[in-house]
């Protein structure tokens, strides 16, 4: 019985010896380099960091992270090896800024590229590119061509409309413009009328709100632009480019205030270890030769205007969007959280 | 000749033999307060996060969040807790008590749900049962149907269908412990009831499932605990619970502590379900008389005809729900990308994944143990609340527990830095948040309600009396849990493994928020690619998850049924 419980507790201690080397901390500092803290998917910023590395002999070094990326800086204080920040969404732009856990740049050559609209005016945060929240139509059943935010309340479509969470901050954003646009207690009229109309209850990505209106299941859906570019492109599952067939790209209020965009973005971090290396990422991200890449890569719009979009993009037709500051957004994103919670949004249509 | 004793005596109450006892045994407990207090870290800081928030909060989540937000919660958890009490308990006892085709190869399948993260198989349901999905697809063809409105099919994208879905990828947890206990000493109780001339029929529901009940609550305890922490598949399903409440409120309206307040209330609502649950059993003792029965088998009944049909279909649905949908799904995506299997980025997700799990596995065990030994050593009340307070912790969003061992571990880490610059003269950087570190240590946290439950089932079935014998006769309290508790307790140690294993290969939530550069491990790269709404790109790294959590169910398939005794 002993000599089993040696020959266990040994190799107990094997297992520790072999996981342990892989335990200690790694060198992430090293010289010339940069350190991202990413909420973008790493996949997407390749083909850039590569560009980037290839131009100025920096190497780079991406950490996926989703939620709590602030926290997770702040916790680490000033011992924090990020030195760049990369996220989507105005509102987790922000959240790091009033995290306290960035710090400003002014950079003429970033500032010459980025449009005022994108960026913070204190300079703590700049959008990179931006993504329209358009319409998708069903092609065989809807016969207009224009549509505006205010009509998706119209008791026209009732049980005709289909999206992902309220909560979910691409929707948030949306809902925040609404709010900054017409007051809250217009938007939330709004959105009451946008909750009648609902084909079902909120669920799924932007993706599912296309494949729902393929089925026909509701005839109208939420959704990001560069989605549609993602199923059109999909050669793995061809059902998806049915699915991106059977719609339309509608940008909503194009002809008036313009669509509502969201941003993806950077921000310096407050104890950057490579601040120098990082500013030049920055610069890099802004130009337009980086520019065209990222629009290229994931069917986005370049925030500079001199920058191309992709032929596929170019196809859905020109897109104008609201110039309504984007810090603006962001402080009614809580209101407009809010507002889904006191309306029900996500608990779908009266049955 | 087999023995038990139902009823056996409550441990003594005295505060006196405690306390001589604790002077026995100053290492043991200096460990497990070591352990506890690790454990305990996260769980701390949420609190601290959730005392330091003003509550600002509160008047609109109690009119417009909680009232239908706990109410989606708890219909959920009736309905999952039922389902997998069920499933788990029927095929357990199956595969344990009967011999019928396949029940081998099923007594281990049971088990390969685990291996399915319950977001991935919202997402497989979701589009298995779609419109555009093959069910609904073959029964238009079949029926010559062409438009949605023209019949009904159930909604995945309800309460119900999310509980399905839950139940489907979490009842091996039940069927787990509940086997570990009918292995162990549901036979013999069994005969000796039968002996006395009690039907099969009777002897299940009068003996042998009231011998189990501790088993069985244990495993849902684990499934509820992980239905309740669960965040993925509930907002893909679009049901409402809590958790959706505690991001919403963190992630959309900007408040942390608000969020860490809803979180304490849902672990205080979970405690006092768990606590209710012991009170109500507080009564009850089933051990094992003697050890040596333990490894005696009788043989399985055999069963013919149809009853044989019926057992293996039993066995063989739950599979299917949780494994065979999700493979369908995911395999068909993978096929369509082999190119990916063995790249190097996919190979090194790999390693990392199995190396996390071990450490993961070995620390998690070792924690439980100590805990556990202390609890049956220093018999108190106080140590048994420890425990149960250490351990619910599962209960947590993962999000949210990784956040609260970020900020402690992180002040730690800048306290020895700072020490080292000051006196040494220079810097030791983040040692744990910089390090894998932290992963390891926050899945262990996480995961040690899994083998604490696991144990936990088998260590109640041994009689107290086994190592007080063994140290009445001169060996000292380690050595008699070494040389006589811990090889009685080999199967549930084992499942302790497995389950502790299978969760780590496949925990998302706090890898995520802890891990340093270059960590990349199975999950973070299904995840990558699930949260840019390509979820197809990330099906071949989906299936490595479910083959490396399948080698060490098969490798211990083998000890664990002691299949040579049957």
């Amino acid at each position: 019985m002993m000599s089993n419980i040696q020959a266990k507790l040994k190799a107990g201690l094997a297992a520790l010896a072999l996981t342990g080397p892989f335990l200690l901390p790694q060198a992430a500092q090293a010289e010339g380099t940069v350190n991202i803290y990413s909420q973008r998917q790493p996949f997407l910023i390749e083909p850039l960091l590569d560009a980037f590395t290839e131009e100025t002999g920096i190497e780079t070094e991406v950490l996926f992270l989703k939620d709590g990326l602030p926290e997770r800086i702040a916790a680490e204080g000033e011992n924090s090896p990020a030195d760049l920040i990369l996220t989507v969404d105005i509102g987790r732009l922000v959240g790091v800024v009033e995290e306290g856990v960035t710090q400003p740049i002014e950079s003429e050559a970033i500032n010459a590229g980025i449009p005022e609209q994108y960026r913070d005016p204190e300079g703590h945060w700049f959008g990179v590119t931006t993504r329209g929240r358009v319409i998708y139509a069903s092609k065989d059943r809807v016969e207009q061509d224009t549509i505006t935010y205010e009509e998706l309340a119209d008791p026209k479509w009732e049980g005709k409309i289909c999206m992902r969470s309220g909560q979910h901050m691409y929707n948030i954003a949306l809902f925040a413009s609404m709010i900054a646009h017409h007051g809250e207690a217009e938007a939330e009229e709004w959105m009451n009328g946008l909750k009648a109309n609902l084909a079902r209850k909120p669920s799924g990505n932007d993706r599912g709100q296309a494949q729902a209106i393929y089925a026909g299941e509701c005839d109208l859906g939420l959704g990001n632009t560069y989605y549609v570019g993602k199923m059109m492109t999909n050669d793995k599952e061809p059902e998806q480019k049915e699915w991106a067939d059977a719609i339309k790209v509608l940008f909503p209020n194009n002809d008036a205030r313009g669509t509502h965009v969201n941003v993806s973005g950077m921000a310096l971090a407050k104890h950057a270890p490579n601040k120098e290396n990082a500013v030049k990422l920055m610069e890099f991200l802004a130009s337009p030769e980086a520019q065209a890449i990222y629009a290229e890569v994931n069917f986005e719009y370049p925030v500079r205007e001199d920058a191309e979009v992709s032929d596929l993009v170019a196809n859905w037709g020109e897109i104008h969007p609201d110039d309504l500051p984007l810090a603006e957004i962001a402080k009614h994103r809580k209101a407009a959280s809010e507002m889904v919670d006191r309306v029900g949004l996500d608990e779908g249509p009266e049955s | 000749m087999s023995s038990f004793t139902l009823k056996a005596p409550l441990p003594p109450k005295s505060t006196r033999a405690g306390k001589t006892r604790r002077q026995r045994h100053p290492l043991t407990l200096a460990a497990t307060a070591l352990v506890a207090t690790v454990v305990l870290l996260p769980l701390c800081a949420t609190i601290l996060i959730a005392l330091s928030g003003t509550g600002a909060d509160w008047p609109h989540l109690a009119r417009y969040v909680l009232p239908q937000s706990v109410a989606t919660t708890l219909h959920l958890l009736v309905m999952v807790t039922m389902a997998t009490a069920v499933v788990g308990v029927t095929c357990a006892w199956l595969v344990v008590a009967y011999d019928f085709p396949f029940r081998r190869t099923l007594s281990w399948a049971l088990v390969l749900p685990l291996a399915v993260p319950p977001y991935l198989a919202a997402y497989a349901y979701a589009e298995f049962f779609h419109y555009v999905g093959p069910v609904q697809s073959a029964l238009r063809a079949l029926f010559g149907y062409t438009r949605p409105n023209e019949y009904w099919f159930p909604e995945i994208r309800t309460v119900t269908g999310a509980a399905i879905v839950i139940s489907a990828v979490t009842f091996p947890y039940v069927y787990l412990t509940a086997r570990v206990v009918f292995i162990m000493q549901g036979r013999n109780v069994a005969d000796v009831a039968r002996t006395l001339g009690a039907g099969p029929a009777r002897v299940f529901w009068r003996v042998l499932l009231p011998v189990a009940r501790p088993a069985i609550i244990a495993g849902v305890a684990l499934v509820l605990m992980e239905t309740v922490n669960d965040f993925g598949a509930v907002q893909h399903l679009g049901v409402e619970t809590l958790t959706l409440a505690i991001y919403s409120t963190w992630l959309n309206r900007g408040s942390l502590e608000g969020a860490a307040q809803i979180a304490v209330i849902m672990l205080f609502l979970v405690f006092m379900l768990l606590t209710g649950e012991q009170m109500a059993r507080r009564k009850q003792r089933f051990h094992s008389g003697r050890a040596s029965q333990m490894k005696a088998r009788p043989p399985r009944l055999r069963l013919a005809g149809w009853r044989a049909g019926a057992a293996f279909l039993a066995g063989l649905l739950p599979v299917l729900a949780g494994f065979g949908i999700p493979l369908a799904v995911f395999g068909r995506f993978a096929l369509n990308r082999l190119e990916q299997f063995g790249e190097p980025a996919m190979t090194e997700a790999l390693a990392t994944s199995v190396l996390t799990a071990l450490a993961t596995a070995i620390l998690a065990i070792a924690a439980a143990l100590l805990l556990l030994y202390t609890a049956r050593l220093v018999r108190t009340r106080k140590m048994a609340l420890l425990v149960r307070i250490a351990t619910i912790g599962y209960a947590m969003p993962g999000t949210i527990l990784a956040l609260g061992l970020l900020v402690t571990l992180a002040r730690f880490d800048n306290f020895i830095d700072a020490l080292a610059r000051e006196y040494a003269g220079f810097s030791t950087g983040l040692l744990f948040t910089g390090s894998a570190t932290a992963v390891v240590l926050a899945c262990a946290i996480r995961f040690l309600a899994l083998a604490e439950g696991a144990i936990q089932a088998g260590i109640e079935k041994l009689p107290p009396n086994l190592d007080e014998a063994a140290r009445s006769l001169g060996r000292t309290a380690p050595a008699s849990a070494a040389t006589v508790l811990l090889p009685l307790l080999n199967p549930a140690i084992l499942t302790a493994g497995i389950l502790v294993f299978v969760d780590t290969v496949k925990e998302l939530s706090a890898t995520i928020v802890l891990r340093p550069f270059g960590f990349n491990t199975l999950a973070t790269y299904v995840y990558e690619n699930a949260s840019r709404g390509a979820v197809e790109d990330g099906a071949m790294a989906a299936l490595l998850i479910i083959v490396v959590a399948i080698v060490p169910v098969i490798l211990l398939s083998g000890p664990l049924m002691r299949d040579r005794d049957a």
